[in-house]
Parts: C-alpha cells; structure tokens; sequence
C-alpha cells in the first residue's frame, strides 16, 4: 500500500499539469477560431514566421 | 439556465433606437482618421484556400499591415494605416472573388459574452479535472476499499471536491440566492442545496469514518450543469453576434448640403431645416420635403407598392424609401429619433412585450419540479428522523441522495443541447434563430402570412410580355433601356437579347424617362404621362416614337427563389397560407395564382397587416409571419413568430425572431419542420430524464442509493439526452 503515497500525488500532478495546459490555452485565445485553426494548417503558404 | 433567467436576454431586439443612439457616437469615431482597425464580414469564406486567398490579397495591398480571417465567425480584422477605408478593402476582396461588407466595430461587442463564456469554461474545466480525479478514487471505494484506505481516499476526494463545489458552483450559488430574494424557487434553488448538503454531509461523514461519501456525485452534477449552461451560453452569443453583425452592417450616413458643400455625416447629427442630398441609388435617410430635382422613388419597402413613384419639389418622401433615377434635395422634417422608420419602434416594443411573456417548456418544467424536489427531499428526511428515532445523521444522508439523484442533470442539458443541436443545423441552412424562445415557438405555428414584395418576389422587375412586342420596337428600347439606370430600364436592358437600334443624343429626363434620336425623330421610353400613352394598370414602361402609337412594355415581379418550395413545403405540412400585401388588387391577384395561395390580401396598410396578424392571434392561431418591409414592422413584433430575409429593412430584421441570411425562402419549410422536431425532441428528453427518477427516487427514498448508483444514474441520464439531441436531422 505504500505504493499510494507515490501514485496519487503523481496522478494528482498529471491531472494538474493537464488543468493547467486548457487554461494557459483558454487565456491564449486558442478557441476563438475553431474552425479557422483547423482549415489553417492545409494551408500551403510557406511562412517561417506564422502570423501571432 | 434559460429558465429562471428571462431577464437575461432584453438584446438588441428590444428598440432600435436603443441600438441607433450609442451607434452614432462610434459613427464618430469611425469617421476619425486615426481608426486603424477594419472588420469585414466575409459571408462566402468557408475553406483553408479561401483564408490564404483573402488574407494574401489584403496584406498586398498598400497600407494593411496585417490581416486575420476568422474563420468561425465568417469575419476578416484587418490593421491597417489611417488611410485605408474599409469600402476599398471591400473592393480589393470582391476582385478575388469574396463578398465583403464593412462592419462597423463598435457595434460588435463580443468582449464582454467573450469574457462570460470564458469564465464559464474555465469552471468547466476545472470541475472535470476534479470530476477525473475523485472518479479514480471513487473507483477504489466503490470495489470495496475498507477502513484506513477508504478514508484516506475518502479525505483526498474531500480535498478536491470542497473547493472546487465552492468555486465551480459560484454562479448556481448566485442565480439561487437571487431567486430566494424575490422569493422565488428556480432550478438553481435545488441544484446548490444538493451541491452544499452533498458536499457538508460526506465532509461529516468523512471526519466520522463513515461509509458513503458524495464527493464524486456532487462535483459531477456540478460538471453536467455547467456543460448544460455553457452550451445555452454559446448558441446564445452566437446569435447575439450574428444580430450584432446585421446591425452593424449598415452605417447610416447622410449627405448634407452646408454652404454648397456636400459633407457626409452621422444621420444622428442632421437636423430639422438642414438640406440633404440623395444620390440615385440611395436610400432616403430622413423624412423631408423635395425642395430641388426631379425623380421616381421606390415606396416598396415602406408601401409594398412594387410601382415606383414620382418625385419632385413638394413630394413628401419618409425614410427607407429609394431614390431611383435622378439626385434630389431634401428639406429634413424629422431625422433620427423622429423619422417614421423609429416612430415605428415604438409600434414594435409594445408588440414585443408581449411576446416576452412567453413561458418555454424548461420553464414549465421547471415550475412542477422545483418544489415537488423540495419536498420529496424533506418528507424523506421528516419521514426517515421519525422512523429511526431522532437520527439526524442518517435522515440527512437520505435527503442529499435523494436531492442528488432527482437533480436536474438530464433537465439542465437537455433543453441546451437541443437547441445547440438545431441552431447548429438551422445555421448552415442560412437562418439564423435570434430569439432564444423563437424555435419553441416556431414549432407551434399553423398559419402562415407572407408579405409579397422584396419578401416572395426579390422587388426586381422582370418584362413580362416581350413576345408580343415587335423586334423593331425590342430594338429601339433596348438601345434607350441601357442609357439609363433605372430597374425598370436595366431589366429591360436584361431581357431583351438583339441588336440595339442606332438611337443617337440620349438623355436622361430624371423623374420621367429617356429620349434620344433615331433617323432624325424624336423616341422616348418611360413614364405613361410623359410619352404619351394610356397607362395599362400594373408595372410598365412605355415606348413612344414619333408617328406611332405607344406601346407598352410590362413586367412581373421576380420570384424569390425557394418561394414556391416553401409554400409547397409549408402546405404539405399542413399550415394555412395567407398572403398580405400593401400591393394593387391586380398584382396582388396575379402573383397569387401564379406561386398557388388562394387567402390573400391586397393594399393592406401597416396598422390594417398587424390587425390581420392580431385578428388571427385573437381566433387561437399561432402566426407565423414573413415579411421584410417597414410597412411589416408592427405585424411582425406582433405575431407569434417572425421571420425576415436578410436583405429586409433593418427595422424589420430588428423586429423578427429568425433572419433568413441567404437569398432562398425553402429554408422556411425547413425551419419549422426542425423546430417541430427538436420541440419534440426536448419533450422526450423530460421524459428520460423523469423516467430516471422514477426508478432510482423509490431506491433514494428507501435509502438504498449507493454513491455508485448515483453516479451511474446520472452520468446514464446525461449522455442519453445529449444522444437523443444530436439525432436532429
């Protein structure tokens, strides 16, 4: 059983990690454009400097 | 939810003039030349190829400094330099082949349901990291962890689950405590007393080692209702921003005559005396008096009259109304506020009100179920207290599982994904529902009334009796029609196919018609009084050449495409058809034989539609009503549901429920039969969602709810309704 003290902080942080990645996401503005990001990577322009 | 909250949404529907008044301070700021930021809706713009397309032609062009399609909201923001008007940026993408329209950015107020929806979402997130996390544990529990591992497991869940209820719960929390205020029991009451009685009575039982914890039910049935409110949210603020994008389509402006100087300005800063220009073409900003120029206006939008009308200095002409052929000047008699266009508004609010006062099914529900919650949850916990003697821990664990299981999980989705469901599938046929009560509405309609011009005819003359006219007369009034920009001329122009005589020394007589020379004689084509000739009853224009008799050129009003079909559509499922119009008896006669409706109407006024609508609300009918004109204002605030093209005045898209964004009428048909369908489908999601309570309530009541039974009665009835309201077709 001690194997617990290990494995739920650990699962606990990876939860986290995930809960933090869909706010820093959110605050970013990546769901404003759904569709458009979608569409926007078969897009063929080279660019090798995206537009922010 | 939608439904103790039917002061959440007063909207841009309310008054127009609401919306016209702060609209001219950013006219204001529109005009400044430091705005460096475009908006253009991009109504075409579907693909990966069209976003390069559009965004590649705008950076080209001198002076963008950036340009960003979004592709979701069908809109391109463009930053650019001072210089750079949006009407250029709009030519630009019509020559690779996008419609633009210029969209005025200070009516486009996204940030604020912007910022709402975020929030929303991040508790959303939060929950179901918390939802995740004591699931796992939960899993343990459930197969049968024992003592000191189930309360450690018990206390980690504890960990999570109380500030999480506390801060993901927050806007139940709210919405309930504003409900018990005035004295009200909404859907929120129940949902925060589950969540706060879940959370304490497991936090007590965790301290005391005892065996069932709610943790996991709680922060689920926080999870499943804000999914539940983020939805409603979405399908809301889409259609807020749809409305907001027509509002903003249309910057009123007006040329003011100062000192022989044509200044464009605000039509909020015109006032009463001032001398306004009206190009051909345009449309008349404000009421006045024709004081200089000679011309034909088009009352069509105002009227229905599909002929146009003459004018010249003493005419009294209204807003709305077009000026067809030559410029005139106008003495201004009321501007903004004043107009008759939002005199109108007045007619349209109080008809609005009204129509408020609608109660939607998740409000009906809503009203049987809050209480009969409260007090199966009380009696089970007097009942239980009684029973086993005083044992408060015990009575209060039956009435949380008993709370948790009748919440309304299944109730709390189930109105919002269907209506996400149906606005989705409404959508990409090209209407749009504005009016977040319009689609239950829409579902109880049996009578259709139709306005006839600009709403089944698309207001575009057609020649109609081209066959009996003689290829040498064809020939003389082609070359006439293409010297002019008349409809009248320009539909000529069109439709007659041929080489055009030698007519040489054309001019243009505004108000009248045009002459030219053919072989030394004088020919002219228009007006019945001008050249000569007996005026032959419906739309014409008239050919005269010296010598010869005049001969009369007719046309018919085009029909609207998917005109027929929706009649068509609408009969076959079983709704009468009337058809209103402020048209001439023969017009109307004609146009009605020829699209098949045998009800209808002629030369009704505006006050004598909305009598007509009013008379038939009065008789038990549900009125559906479709029209685009000024003269449809009031008859569409004030039937039950209303619909209006996109192209309508924007008065009349104001006043309705549902804006057709494309050009066909089939969508109609379409749009009742889905709303039907998902009313339908929304009643057969109450249905599962009772059917749920019905078998697990008896199981809470005798207190033999296991937390598992909980979780899995809820989560089961959560994903079958969302299923149930994704088989919309």
């Amino acid at each position: 059983m001690q194997i617990l003290t290990v494995l739920i902080p650990v699962s606990l942080f990876l939860g986290f990690i995930g809960l933090v990645a869909f706010v820093w996401a959110m605050r970013t503005r990546q769901f404003d454009d759904p569709e458009g990001d979608a569409n926007r990577i078969l897009t063929k322009d080279y660019d090798d400097k995206p537009a922010p | 939810m939608a439904y103790d909250a039917p002061a959440d949404h007063p909207s841009l529907a309310a008054c127009p003039a609401c919306v016209a008044a702060p609209a001219a301070e950013r006219l204001a700021a529109l005009q400044r030349p430091e705005t460096a930021r475009l908006i253009l809706s991009l109504p075409t713009a579907h693909c990966a190829a069209c976003m390069s397309t559009v965004e590649g032609a705008l950076k080209a062009h001198k002076g963008v400094q950036s340009a960003r399609v979004n592709l979701t909201l069908k809109r391109v923001s463009v930053e650019a330099e001072a210089t750079v008007t949006a009407a250029e940026l709009a030519r630009v993408l019509d020559a690779v082949g996008y419609e633009a329209h210029e969209l005025d950015p200070g009516l486009l107020s996204m940030t604020e349901t912007d910022r709402q929806g975020r929030e929303i979402l991040m508790r959303l997130g939060v929950a179901f990291f918390a939802m995740m996390n004591i699931m796992l544990l939960s899993v343990a529990v459930w197969s049968g962890a024992e003592a000191a591992t189930r309360d450690m497991f018990h206390w980690i869940s504890a960990l999570i689950a109380i500030p999480t209820v506390a801060f993901v719960g927050q806007p139940f929390f709210k919405s309930a405590w504003a409900a018990l205020r005035v004295g009200r029991l909404g859907m929120d009451v129940p949902i925060s007393l589950a969540l706060i009685l879940a959370s304490s009575i497991s936090l007590y039982e965790t301290i005391h080692s005892g065996e069932k914890a709610y943790f996991d039910a709680a922060v689920m049935l926080a999870f499943f209702l804000l999914l539940g409110r983020y939805l409603d949210h979405r399908s809301r603020a889409l259609a807020r921003s749809a409305a907001e994008e027509l509002a903003a389509l249309e910057v009123p402006r007006a040329i003011v005559l100062q000192d022989g100087q044509e200044i464009l300005l605000p039509i909020a800063q015109v006032a009463k005396g001032d001398l306004v220009l009206v190009r051909p073409g345009g449309r008349m900003p404000v009421d006045g008096v024709v004081v200089a120029g000679t011309s034909e206006v088009d009352r069509g939008l105002l009227t229905g009259e599909s002929l146009p009308a003459f004018a010249g200095p003493g005419l009294v002409v209204s807003a709305g109304e077009v000026n067809l052929t030559g410029p005139l000047t106008l003495r201004v008699t009321a501007a903004g506020r004043d107009s008759s266009l939002h005199r109108m508004a007045d007619l349209v609010a109080v008809a609005e009100s009204a129509r408020n006062r609608y109660t939607t099914l998740a409000e009906r529900a809503a009203r049987i179920y809050a209480p009969l919650v409260h007090i199966l949850s009380f009696s089970a916990f007097a009942f239980w207290l009684w029973k086993t003697g005083g044992d408060v821990r015990f009575a209060v664990n039956i009435s949380a599982a008993v709370l948790i299981i009748t919440c309304p999980c299944a109730l709390g989705l189930a109105v919002p994904a269907v209506v996400t469901a149906a606005s989705g599938k409404l959508f990409r046929k090209g209407v749009l529902i504005k009016n977040g009560t319009a689609l239950e509405r829409l579902a109880e309609v049996d009578v259709v009334v139709f306005d006839k011009t600009g709403t089944l005819t698309l207001g575009a003359p057609m020649p109609s009796n081209l066959d009996r006219v003689s290829d040498a007369d064809k020939a003389v009034a082609l070359a006439l029609a293409k010297g002019s920009s008349h409809p009248l001329a320009m539909a000529l122009a069109c439709g007659i196919s041929g080489i055009p005589a030698l007519v040489t020394n054309l001019r243009e007589v505004p108000g009248y018609g045009i002459k030219g020379q053919l072989n030394g004689q004088t020919v002219r084509l228009g007006r019945a009084l001008w050249v000569g000739a007996a005026e032959v009853g419906q739309t014409a224009t008239y050919l005269a050449i010296a010598g010869q008799d005049p001969v009369a050129f007719t046309f018919t009003d085009q029909i609207r495409p998917g005109a027929e079909a929706a009649i068509a559509g609408l009969t076959l499922q079983g709704k009468r058809i009337k058809l209103v119009s402020g048209d001439t008896e023969a017009a109307v006669r004609a146009f009605a034989a020829r699209v098949g409706i045998a009800d209808w109407v002629a030369g009704a006024l505006t006050a004598e539609k909305a009598a007509i609508v009013r008379g038939l609300g009065d008789q038990g009918y549900k009125v559906l009503m479709v029209g685009d004109g000024l003269n449809d204002t009031a008859a569409l605030a004030g039937a039950h549901v209303s619909i209006s093209p996109a192209q309508a005045l924007d008065a009349a898209r104001v006043a309705s429920d549902i804006v057709l964004l494309g050009r066909d009428l089939s969508a109609i048909a379409d749009a009742t039969r889905i709303a039907k369908q998902a009313t339908k489908r929304m009643v057969e999601n109450f249905q599962i969602s009772a059917a749920y309570n019905v078998i697990a309530v008896p199981l809470a009541l005798m207190g033999a709810a296991t937390p598992l039974a909980a979780a899995l009665a809820m989560s089961l009835s959560s994903i079958t309704v969302s299923l149930n309201a994704l088989r919309l077709r």
